[in-house]
């Protein structure tokens, strides 16, 4: 079975400078500042005991207040998981630290969640829309976007 | 005599044979050796996400069956889980049962298709792929059976199924696995050893492990770069803890290998099947559920070991009646992040291969 990892935990292992930057826990994940994103994650990837070196899935959601990514994060190793989650209350410019450096699995994730929410990955090696053509007026899974069915 | 060469761009597709559907690469060659490669996406793009958030839960279901459709029990499964966990619904045993059946004859079906095709692109023109449409056909006829559809299925239901099997279904998947096995032995005999095979196949398109985890690869392509990593096995959902079955997986990650991987997990399968008919208990298929009904508030990860990997559906409710906001983590998509690794240093005849050998589905690429 794989083990939700307990956000306190990861908490105490995470070191001060970096702990300081977590803003809450909550049930369905750990929110961090979206500055230290990068930081925090190259941390747990190597850190013995956490080792979450497999980035499983990448979500982003217009909270309408507030754009949410959500990194899903395994452990291959010890079987494991733990969410972590940015929040990003500047909609009209909205940006975070790209995890492509850190795996490469992030790279398509991540130009997907710019092409349909409009989140710019700072970082990213290949910033540009995905799945719809260059020129799309606006990004569809934003709330005001309108569903035109 | 100096010869001068120059790069050329070279596009393949997005109505290619080789590209499985509407996929497509432009490549830069330097004679036939490929320098650099950059996958378009988007052919197939239909919004299903966002289609999502217009429709009831149920409504959203038969949208699933598009995803990855020739997977479409397994979508239905996925995104049926997802659902459940997030409002409580529970599932009736023998619903249980008769989804690990239809999963698994599922898991049949995509990785016959998936050796055909690979076949297909190596040049063994259709021959292989008659043998594995045969068998194939007969899980069609099977799913017909339950549901009256051969291609998208729509058959589970939020707390079960939508039909119980009929008397005919049980006598006819036996003969079905009685025979299967001696067709995989056939297969075996025609390609496992085969000289042409071995050479095109072989050490062609190495991913090697520490790749294939960097970069979210799932499914039989993380397993055959010898990763052992089965979500049945790691984080059993259903009732998968209670059958025994192996985890495949190859030791050097190339094109062999994973066709090696998706051919030992028919045996899997069929195994797993071979416990689920023995142990099928009786009792109803569904507890119903209203067709439009409000899960609470809250949100909701759920993933089961998809044909291609993992396929997980991340479901936000807001407590309407409606998803506020569905994600599916498509495994044939973030398989495809390695690709460029995987084709660049390669001829452009073996680069078919190595696509082929990831098998993917636009219609998950794209959603």
């Amino acid at each position: 079975m794989t083990v939700q990892l307990e956000y306190n935990r990861i908490v105490e292992a995470l070191p001060q400078n970096l702990a300081s930057s977590v803003i809450a826990i909550e049930d369905h994940g750990l929110i961090i500042q979206p500055e230290r994103l990068t930081d925090i994650a190259a941390f747990l990837k190597v850190e013995p005991g956490m080792e979450l070196d497999y980035l499983c899935s990448i979500t982003g959601v217009d909270c309408i207040n507030y754009f949410e990514i959500d990194y899903l994060l395994y452990s291959i190793k010890l079987n494991h998981r733990c969410t972590l989650k940015v929040r990003l209350a500047d909609k009209s410019e909205p940006a975070v630290p790209s995890l492509a450096g850190l795996w490469l699995g992030a790279e398509l994730q991540e130009r997907e969640i710019f092409d349909l929410l409009g989140i710019n990955f700072s970082g990213h090696p290949d910033m540009k829309r995905i799945f719809l053509w260059e020129g799309f007026p606006g990004h569809p899974l934003r709330k005001d976007y309108g569903h035109g069915c | 005599m100096a010869v001068k060469t120059e790069p050329l761009f070279l596009n393949l597709g997005p109505v290619h044979p080789s590209t499985h559907g509407v996929f497509r690469m432009r490549a830069l060659v330097d004679g036939e050796v490929i320098t650099d490669i950059e996958p378009v996406f988007g052919y197939l793009h239909r919004g299903i996400e966002k289609l999502a958030e217009s429709k009831s839960y149920r409504q959203f279901l038969p949208l699933t069956d598009r995803l990855d459709y020739v997977s479409s029990m397994n979508n239905n499964m996925a995104y049926v889980m997802a659902v459940e966990k997030l409002a409580g619904i529970e599932v009736p045993q023998r619903a249980e049962y008769i989804r690990v059946i239809m999963a698994e004859l599922q898991r049949i079906i995509a990785h016959l298709l998936a050796i055909g095709s690979f076949f297909n692109d190596m040049g063994t023109f259709f021959t292989p792929f008659f043998y594995m449409f045969i068998q194939k056909e007969k899980i069609t006829d099977l799913f017909e059976m339950v549901c009256g559809q051969r291609l998208l299925y729509n058959y589970m239901r939020f707390g079960g199924v939508s039909h119980d099997l009929p008397p005919e279904f049980i006598p006819a998947l036996t003969r079905f696995l009685d025979e299967m096995p001696a067709e995989i032995k056939k297969y075996e005999r025609l390609l496992a050893e085969n000289e042409i095979v071995l050479a095109r196949s072989k050490n062609v398109g190495v991913l090697t492990r520490e790749m294939a985890v960097n970069a979210s690869a799932a499914g039989p392509v993380l397993r055959a770069s010898g990763v052992d990593w089965d979500i049945r096995k790691v984080d059993p959902y259903s009732i998968y803890d209670r059958f025994d079955f192996d985890v495949p997986t190859g030791a050097n990650g190339d094109c062999y290998d994973r066709y090696r991987v998706r051919v030992e997990e028919l045996t899997q399968s069929l195994n797993i099947i071979r416990q689920a008919v023995n142990g099928l208990p009786k009792g109803k298929v569904l507890n119903p559920v209203p067709l439009r009904f409000r899960p609470p508030a809250g949100e909701v990860y759920s993933h089961i070991e998809g044909n291609k990997g993992e396929l997980g559906f991340h479901v936000i409710s807001d407590g309407s009646d409606k998803p506020y906001r569905i994600h599916v983590r498509a495994p044939s998509f973030i398989n495809l992040t390695a690709l460029k690794n995987m084709l660049i240093g390669w001829k452009l005849a073996d680069a078919i291969i190595i696509f082929g050998s990831i098998d993917i589905c636009l219609g998950e690429v794209d959603r």
